[in-house]
């Protein structure tokens, strides 16, 4: 089992949540963070005070899943979150040990 | 501490309540009673019985339009400048910027009735007024069911004194909020409190008794005593200054305190360094939409009649604020590209400040041209201004309300002058007749401006100095460095303002 972290653009959510549904990813998991890496903050203007913000506002997602659909997860959302121009994300692929569902007590690829 | 504040609270109860219902055998004629910014016609000159004074009649419209007045001033306070200032905090203070501008508005406003009111616009001297009103005792007769009557600007035209001292009252708590802004974010709430009804008491009160109280028009009743009515006037109103809905007595003078506060309360914490933008400009709009509304009365109301004068200050209110939320806008351009919502909102009040003194005092043009130069003075005074003051004046009011401020009054005796628009000035109370066209000096008004705001800096500014030294010698100014960090709104009152 793996888990799939990846970073995207905001407006791209609804893209990679359709993608990943159409090859068969049941649930995911998503979060509002704010982080940079190549691409630049902005600056903003407050009567005198100036401030750099260098975090960006991005929408991270978890997905669990069975690790036989890891390439094609990969894909999906590389394909749907993908605009070409610089923060575009991320995707980080862990080791997922143990998955209970909490309402049967299913563990395993059961539970995913 | 807290039986300090309990004895303290059951003894100003007990006294008001004593006084006020000792206090309402007033005299029977109200002309008697000594008064208020104008008290009604002296019985003691035979002379002025001879040149047949019009006698009281309390006139309605214009009750109505002071009340009306009043209520747009209390808005500008509660919730006007508590959103303003609240939106430009960060949201950990946000509730500390509101307790301070509500409680203070409330303090003061019972300040003022307890005593404030006497002070400034009872006859006295040329610096401070006397004590016939102390506790309004005599502004009405419970018994007799008479309200004393207050003079406008028109002979014979009167309004309840009550209505006259509710007007005046919500100016001088409005004031004393406006300084909160200078050390919002690090000072304690009791401090605050304290230095305001100091301030209140030593430089609010009498700079408005020097620059408003006079002795009304129907005390000028004959040549023979002109001299003597004038002499009863405050320091700055013999002088002539024009201070129409007070340039002077709210704007620098609050600005004054707000500067001299910053610089004594010190820095906030990681100021320059750390993030501390606003957190609500959304808010901060709400809060200037409803300052502007509002200046109407607090600008037009302070013509005392609706009549032609407040009419003027009307029209003036309204050109020059839109005049200064375009300069400060084109500013911005220019200077960065963006025009911002904190600058037009920023520029909306730098207008209304500065057309204060101006507003029935100078002509449309003049209005729009102050509201337009005073956008590009804001702009100066958060900007340029305020690096090199080098003090961390939070919400900038020294450089909204002090620059536009001194900016409007100075304008005032230019604009003023017939030949450019302006009204001109009443020269001779007995016929009530304006200046003539061709002896009006605009250098010699804008000097008598100058001076005025000379008076007010270096008065305000003593008197704020020793107030605040007074109150960090016995309470402290500046709340622990964890409070201030934590923020202001869980060490202060225990709340958060948006449940985090």
């Amino acid at each position: 089992m793996k888990l799939v972290t990846a970073i995207i653009k905001p407006f791209k959510l609804d893209e990679v949540r359709e993608a990943l549904s159409a090859i068969g990813v049941q649930g995911i998991t998503v979060t509002e963070v704010k982080g940079f890496g190549r691409q630049k903050g902005h600056t903003e203007l407050y009567r005198g005070a100036e401030y750099v913000v260098d975090f960006l506002p991005k929408v991270k997602i978890e997905a669990a899943i069975d690790s036989a659909l890891l390439d094609r997860v990969i894909e999906a959302i590389e394909g749907a979150a993908r605009t070409g121009k610089i923060g575009d994300g991320k995707v980080f692929v862990y080791d997922l040990e143990q998955v209970v569902r909490i309402r049967t007590g299913e563990t395993g690829k059961d539970a995913i | 501490m807290k039986k300090f504040l309990i004895s303290l609270a059951l003894g100003l109860g007990l006294l008001s309540v004593g006084t006020f219902a000792l206090a309402e055998d007033a005299p029977a004629a109200p002309a008697a009673s000594a008064s208020a910014a104008a008290p009604a016609p002296a019985t003691d000159a035979a002379a002025a019985e001879a040149t047949a004074t019009p006698a009281p009649v309390i006139n309605k419209g214009d009750t109505t339009w002071m009340m009306v007045s009043t209520l747009l001033v209390i808005m500008m306070a509660v919730p006007g400048l508590a959103l303003f200032y609240g939106g430009l905090v960060r949201s950990k203070n946000m509730l500390s910027v509101l307790m301070q501008v509500m409680v203070t508005f409330s303090l003061i406003v019972v300040l003022w009735f307890i005593y404030g009111y006497s002070i400034a616009f009872t006859e006295g001297g040329a610096f401070f007024g006397g004590f016939d009103r102390v506790m309004l005792k005599g502004i009405w007769d419970n018994a007799a069911g008479t309200f004393a009557p207050a003079a406008t600007f028109s002979k014979g035209v009167y309004i309840p004194e009550i209505v006259f001292a509710a007007f005046q009252a919500s100016f001088a708590a409005i004031t004393c909020t406006l300084i909160v802004g200078s050390f919002a974010e690090r000072m304690k709430f009791s401090a605050v409190l304290l230095f305001c009804a100091l301030w209140f008491t030593f430089s609010y009160a009498p700079i408005a008794h020097m620059v408003w109280f006079w002795m009304g028009p129907d005390a000028y009743a004959s040549k023979e005593v002109v001299d003597a009515m004038n002499a009863k006037g405050g320091f700055l109103w013999q002088m002539g200054a024009l201070d129409f809905a007070g340039g002077t007595v709210v704007h620098i003078n609050a600005a004054v305190a707000g500067l001299v506060g910053a610089y004594m309360v010190g820095k906030r914490i990681g100021y320059g360094k750390e993030a501390m933008a606003p957190h609500s400009l959304t808010l901060t709009m709400v809060g200037a939409a409803l300052l502007w509304v509002g200046w109407f009365g607090f600008n037009a109301g302070s013509a005392l009649e609706a009549n032609g004068f407040a009419a003027l200050a009307f029209i003036n209110t309204f050109g020059a604020a839109a005049a200064a939320v375009l300069a400060w806008c084109i500013g911005e351009a220019l200077m960065r590209g963006k025009a911002s919502m904190l600058g037009a909102a920023s520029g909306a009040v730098a207008g209304l400040v500065a057309i204060t003194p101006a507003c029935g005092n100078v002509g449309i043009g003049g209005a729009l041209i102050i509201g337009f130069l005073s956008g590009f003075a804001g702009l100066w005074g958060v900007n340029g201004l305020k690096k090199m003051l080098g003090a961390d004046d939070t919400l900038d009011v020294f450089g909204v309300h002090g620059v536009c401020g001194i900016l409007g009054a100075l304008l005032t005796g230019v604009f003023n002058s017939p030949a450019l628009g302006g009204p001109g000035f009443v020269a001779d109370w007995v016929t009530a007749t304006g200046i003539a066209a061709a002896d009006y000096s605009i250098a010699a008004q804008v000097l008598v401006q100058a001076k005025a705001v000379g008076v007010t800096v270096v008065w305000s500014g003593i008197v704020s100095f020793i107030a605040f030294k007074i109150v960090d010698m016995t309470i402290g100014l500046r709340v622990s460095e964890e409070d201030e960090r934590e923020g202001l709104d869980i060490t202060s009152h225990g709340e958060t303002a948006y449940n985090r």
